[in-house]
């Protein structure tokens, strides 16, 4: 990957967004989570702006992870765990209990922070998502599969062995897999939970080029523990501290003109 | 570095070695106790059983005593019902333990049915026996081979229902998670993922049960009991290995005896012919995780 300076970056991808520019894709409004009693989030309210990249960073038990995981109504599997308030995908709240959630989660991709390959082949590691929604003929099935190896940069590395396992392959190669199995599926929205934080450093840096490039079609939100990678990667960032939303802005002005004092104590490193 | 030229640090170190060479000594002592045992148990048997075996063994049925005879009746009806209580056992074992690692992790009733099971997990085989005995060869009149296939089925059952929740258990939620963020529904997610994920655990279960039932004589003796002749008739009593070699080992006629000792070897090699597939299933699995 070319070394992108943060800062440079974030200015030529973002020319001073522009109201008209950005559209709202996903927004939170007054969002609070529960798990059991313990209230994990208060009153958050953020938008995911269309086929940008927004990252929420903070330091460990924030919620950034638990705001991620409601964004797919990944938090409906297990018991116990609620949320009030809006989410709206496109205007529609996903909240609301009648949502299907199937649906849903088709709509919204999703990539963990270890890599979970599903134990079977490479080609059907692919496959499967495609399967749960759509007919499709083998040759277009080949076309599917080969197509979203190839935006994740993996096709090269395993077209020669589609059929092996898919659990046989390295820790940052199994991460893409990951990644193209979600866009395989075409989703609108893509979360990334720390996709990178089991990675070493040049895996890393091949899934943030690859973040770089499916901004094009995607609304990628991301889970970082990494400043470096929240400035590199992400158009828009968003501090969370003790289950609140601390501040919200461009990346630019989050990393190098913080509104909070909060905010600048955590990305100077002074606590977190 | 200071610490370890420091004469206490180096007293404490000597002690920690002379408990590893105890422990040691002990723990190989135990294993060759064990490996003793297997290994008596496994001559005693190939000698006197491998003496016996001919090839009248699987083509004759058990002889009255004094005569020639095999044990072809009591091979096939060992066969038969462990291969019938297998399909019985494994299917509503596997729901079960899929309901519980799946559905309803959490939930009363799963932790109702995990203990019940685990007390049926190690009932005494002859509890099993007479309560087959009790709810299907009293009302019907007589012992039948259908009464044995349900007596080894309910030896089945917990014995799945055990590993398939604990090989469920196994598979890492964040894989659920993963196939659940596709968009696939509940039971898919079971099917297609978990349970290929467990699944040389579950095969692996299955054939633990086999090898637990196949020697099992207690739950048939109430139940399918014996037949000195060649059978196949599932409503009539059965011969089936265990019982025959109770029968015949305890009988004073050498000629029994010989038959009780080729029967005992083949019950032996095939659980543990069972127990190696087992085994090789779920090596590869593990490699490659």
């Amino acid at each position: 990957m070319q070394t992108r300076p943060n800062v440079e970056l974030t200015k030529t991808v973002l020319t001073e967004p522009t109201a008209e520019a950005l559209r709202e894709k996903v927004s939170v409004r007054n969002l609070n989570f529960y798990y059991g009693d313990y209230k994990a989030l208060k009153g958050i309210s953020l938008p995911l702006y269309d086929r940008k990249v927004t990252a929420f960073i903070g330091p460990s038990g924030c919620g950034k992870s638990t705001l991620l995981r409601i964004l797919n109504r990944m938090y409906d599997l297990y018991p116990g765990q609620r949320a009030e308030g809006e989410v709206l995908l496109d205007g529609k709240n996903i909240i609301d209990p009648k949502m299907d959630l199937n649906l849903l989660r088709a709509q919204i991709g999703m990539v963990f922070q270890k890599p979970t390959p599903f134990p079977m082949s490479i080609y059907d590691n692919i496959a499967f998502g495609i399967r749960l929604y759509e007919k499709v003929p083998k040759s277009e099935m080949n076309d599917r599969v080969e197509d979203a190896l190839k935006r994740t940069a993996l096709w090269d590395e395993v077209k020669d062995k589609l059929h092996a396992s898919g659990l046989g392959l390295s820790g940052g190669q199994q991460q893409r897999l990951c990644i193209a199995r979600s866009i395989a599926v075409r989703p609108q929205v893509l979360l990334l939970d720390e996709p990178t934080s089991a990675l070493d450093p040049i895996s890393t840096a091949k899934i943030e080029e690859l973040i770089y490039q499916l901004k094009v079609d995607y609304t990628i939100a991301i889970v970082t523990h990494n400043m470096q990678q929240a400035a590199r990667a992400a158009d828009f960032s968003a501090f969370m501290y003790l289950g609140e939303l601390v501040e919200f802005g461009t990346t630019d002005q989050v990393f190098t003109k913080p509104r909070e004092s909060r905010t600048e104590d955590y990305i100077t490193g002074r606590f977190g | 570095m200071t610490t370890l030229t420091n004469p206490e640090s180096q007293k404490r170190y000597a002690r920690r070695r002379r408990g590893h060479k105890v422990a040691m000594v002990l723990s190989n002592v135990a294993t060759l106790l064990g490996l003793i045992a297997l290994v008596w148990i496994l001559a005693t048997l190939l000698i006197k059983g491998f003496g016996g075996l001919s090839l009248a063994v699987f083509t004759q049925s058990t002889p009255p005593p004094g005569n020639d005879g095999g044990l072809l009746n009591a091979i096939y009806g060992s066969v038969v019902q462990t291969v019938i209580a297998t399909l019985i056992g494994t299917p509503i074992g596997v729901l079960a333990g899929t309901y519980m690692a799946e559905y309803g992790r959490n939930t009363k009733l799963a932790t109702v049915v995990r203990f019940i099971n685990d007390v049926l997990l190690s009932a005494p085989s002859i509890v099993v026996g007479l309560f087959v005995y009790e709810i299907m060869v009293q009302p019907m009149g007589h012992f039948s081979a259908w009464a044995g296939c349900v007596a080894l089925a309910i030896l089945v059952l917990p014995v799945v229902v055990r590993t398939t929740e604990d090989m469920l258990l196994l598979v890492p939620d964040s894989l659920r998670e993963a196939a659940s963020a596709l968009g696939a529904p509940r039971w898919m997610v079971i099917q297609k993922v978990c349970y290929r994920a467990a699944r040389a655990g579950l095969v692996t279960g299955m054939l633990l049960a086999v090898a637990r039932i196949s020697g099992e004589t207690a739950p048939l003796l109430f139940t399918s009991l014996n037949n000195q002749f060649w059978s196949t008739n599932m409503n009539a009593s059965m011969a089936n290995l265990p019982v025959v070699i109770f029968q015949f080992a305890t009988a004073p006629y050498e000629d029994w005896q010989r038959l009780a000792w080729v029967g005992a070897l083949l019950i032996t090699l095939a659980v543990l012919t069972l127990n190696i597939v087992a085994r090789t299933l779920s090596a590869p699995q593990s490699n490659a995780r």
